[in-house]
């Protein structure tokens, strides 16, 4: 079984936030970085997948020098190797660009599951797994949040609204993306990040894989005005909870 | 009919477009609307299919030229969006919260930041949020039906449904709901939530990556992929506000957030943000409220 999960580094959301010198993007100074939460998810599911079925796993991120720590995790969890794709303006390519390093990746590779989150917690767009998956001319499952391999068949549940899961089926070679609590994703144990310190990580440079350009372009990017009148209360505990149960009082019939 | 119909519609009104729509349904339940409606039977594909609703959308977009393409940003829309863009080499912007100077509008970073994007291509597809774009007034209209049929069978086999348990807690029924988020740090403060609960006399919720890290049962969960609750009070607990939570809560009628991040989302639809560390703050409340 020959397995390829796809991972972005992201800021973590908590973070306050710059908008960038052009105001295309955020700055990315001061901020801390950590793997893309739905792919922490897909990382383990192609971990399990590995021990169960054997072979080799490989993790792919796109990004900028410092996405390799991010990839040091993934390798600690159980990845084999890593492939880097170097690039500093990774920030900019939209969703298809992307999709498309991906695809000229894997189109040489016969991968027989590829995992990816089913969105980026920054840029949300739900979209680089399935173009990824179209583009390979592979079937594709979004939003899963059951994963079991079977008798070369794969079952999925997929998210729907509601509660609801739809069960599907589908053969491999296939693409999946990770919904959260697809299951629990692993903490690396310190032998296996000493270990992973020694296994492959392979830098390719973005121009080697990008063949294909963008087909949209970030305007402009801003804080979201303020709505509505909300009330921000800060400071002493004792005083912040007084203040709060007058309003509550006032404004609720709650503690009537 | 699924919610969001009407949200394309008023979409397609916001930007003054004439417009034909696809629908896979029945003849029985249409929506209200005043143009054709390409019609795809539920029997026949009621049970999404990719590679057949994508077979059915081309064949319409070939017919209908049409400049854009929405779907509802829902498990239907950003599945099959990706795959129609990528067959139409259009470009795709997901979940468009507004549509300004003629571009669409997105959030980014948990909605801390908005983003105006501009597609380079002559076809454009979008994905909505749910709830951004609804109409002013009752839809009206009787659509012109064509139907059409699907043929092939696609690689994905569809094998069932499963729902969700039903029984236990009816956070719906609840006057106060008091909700944990992740911040809670640790199953054990759970306890500190449920017990502000107790002292409001109302229920304990929970966001989603609590119930998925099993600190909480799935029918407290509150949101899209949980329940819809508007109580008199809800409180939010080291809950960031992230749209899908703020789907499940924001009609409630007073909303009180408390957060160790000012600048959380969740402050959007908060009468009030106490910006404090519910592990401290929480128990001083519950305290005062019990001596009462
Ligand atoms: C398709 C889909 C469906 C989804 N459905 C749902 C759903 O139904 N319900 C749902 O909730 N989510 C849902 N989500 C997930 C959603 O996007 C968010 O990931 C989730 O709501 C985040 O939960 P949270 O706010 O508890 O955690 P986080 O976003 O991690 O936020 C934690 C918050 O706690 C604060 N905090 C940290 N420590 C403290 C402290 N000591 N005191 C006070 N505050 C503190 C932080 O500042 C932060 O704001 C869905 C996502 C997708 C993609």
């Amino acid at each position: 079984m020959n397995i390829l999960v796809c991972i972005k580094q992201v800021p973590d959301m908590e973070s306050k936030f710059n908008v960038n010198g052009e105001g295309s993007w955020y700055d990315s100074a001061d901020l801390a970085w950590r793997m893309n939460e739905y792919d922490e998810y897909a990382v383990e599911q192609a971990v399990q997948l590995k021990e169960q079925a054997g072979g080799d796993l490989t993790v792919l991120c796109i990004g900028p020098e410092r996405v390799k720590e991010t990839m040091k995790k993934a390798l600690a969890m159980g990845c084999d190797r890593g492939v880097h794709v170097a690039d500093d303006d990774s920030f900019k390519k939209d969703p298809f660009s992307i999709a498309s390093i991906i695809a000229e990746h894997a189109k040489v590779k016969s991968y027989d599951v590829i995992f990816t989150g089913m969105q980026s917690q920054d840029r949300g767009s739900a979209q680089v797994g399935v173009l990824a998956a179209e583009t390979l001319g592979i079937p594709s499952v979004t939003t899963i949040v059951g994963f079991v391999f079977e008798g070369g068949k794969i079952t999925v549940k997929r998210e729907l609204e509601g509660g609801v899961k739809a069960v599907v089926k589908l053969p491999v070679p296939a693409l999946v993306t990770c919904q959260l609590g697809l299951n629990t994703p692993r903490y690396p144990t310190l032998p296996n990040i000493m270990k992973a310190k020694k296994k492959e990580m392979l830098t390719v440079p973005v121009a080697e894989l990008l063949k294909t350009s963008a087909v949209q372009e970030t305007k402009t990017i801003y804080f979201p005005e303020k709505k509505g009148g909300g009330l921000i209360l800060e400071g002493d505990i004792g005083e912040l909870a007084d203040k709060l149960i007058k309003i509550l009082k006032d404004k609720t019939a709650v503690l009537a | 009919m699924q919610g969001g119909v009407y949200d394309l519609i008023a979409f397609a009104n916001k930007v003054g477009a004439e417009s034909a729509m696809f629908l896979v349904g029945s003849d029985g339940e249409l929506p209200k609307y005043e143009g054709t409606v390409y019609l795809a039977d539920v029997a026949a594909c009621g049970e999404y299919n990719p590679d057949v609703h994508k077979q059915l959308l081309l064949e319409i977009i070939a017919k209908v030229k049409p400049d854009m393409v929405i779907f509802c940003h829902s498990s239907y829309g950003w599945d099959l969006a990706p795959r129609v863009a990528n067959a139409l080499k259009a470009g795709q912007v997901s979940e468009v919260v507004d549509f300004v100077d003629g571009l669409p509008v997105v959030p980014v970073c948990n909605s801390k930041l908005r983003r105006k994007v501009a597609v380079t291509t002559a076809t454009t597809v979008l994905t909505l949020q749910a709830g951004a774009f609804s109409l002013a007034d009752d839809p009206t209209g009787t659509p012109t039906v064509e139907k059409i049929s699907a043929g092939g069978t696609g690689r994905i086999e569809f094998a069932g449904y499963e729902y969700a348990e039903k029984g236990g807690v009816d956070l719906t029924k609840a006057a106060v709901i008091v909700s944990a988020g992740r911040g809670i740090g640790k199953p054990e403060n759970i306890a500190i939530v449920a017990g502000l609960a107790k002292a409001l006399k109302g229920e304990y919720g929970a966001s989603r990556p609590v119930v998925d890290a099993e600190w909480a049962e799935h029918n407290r969960q509150v949101g899209t992929t949980g329940q819809t609750v508007s109580p008199k009070l809800y409180v939010a607990c080291g809950i960031s506000g992230a749209i899908q939570h703020l789907a499940g809560m924001k009609k409630s009628e007073f909303i009180v957030a408390i957060n160790t991040d000012k600048d959380a989302p969740i402050g959007e639809v908060a009468d009030v943000l106490v910006v404090a560390d519910l592990k401290q703050f929480i128990p001083v409340l519950t305290e005062k409220i019990e001596a009462m």
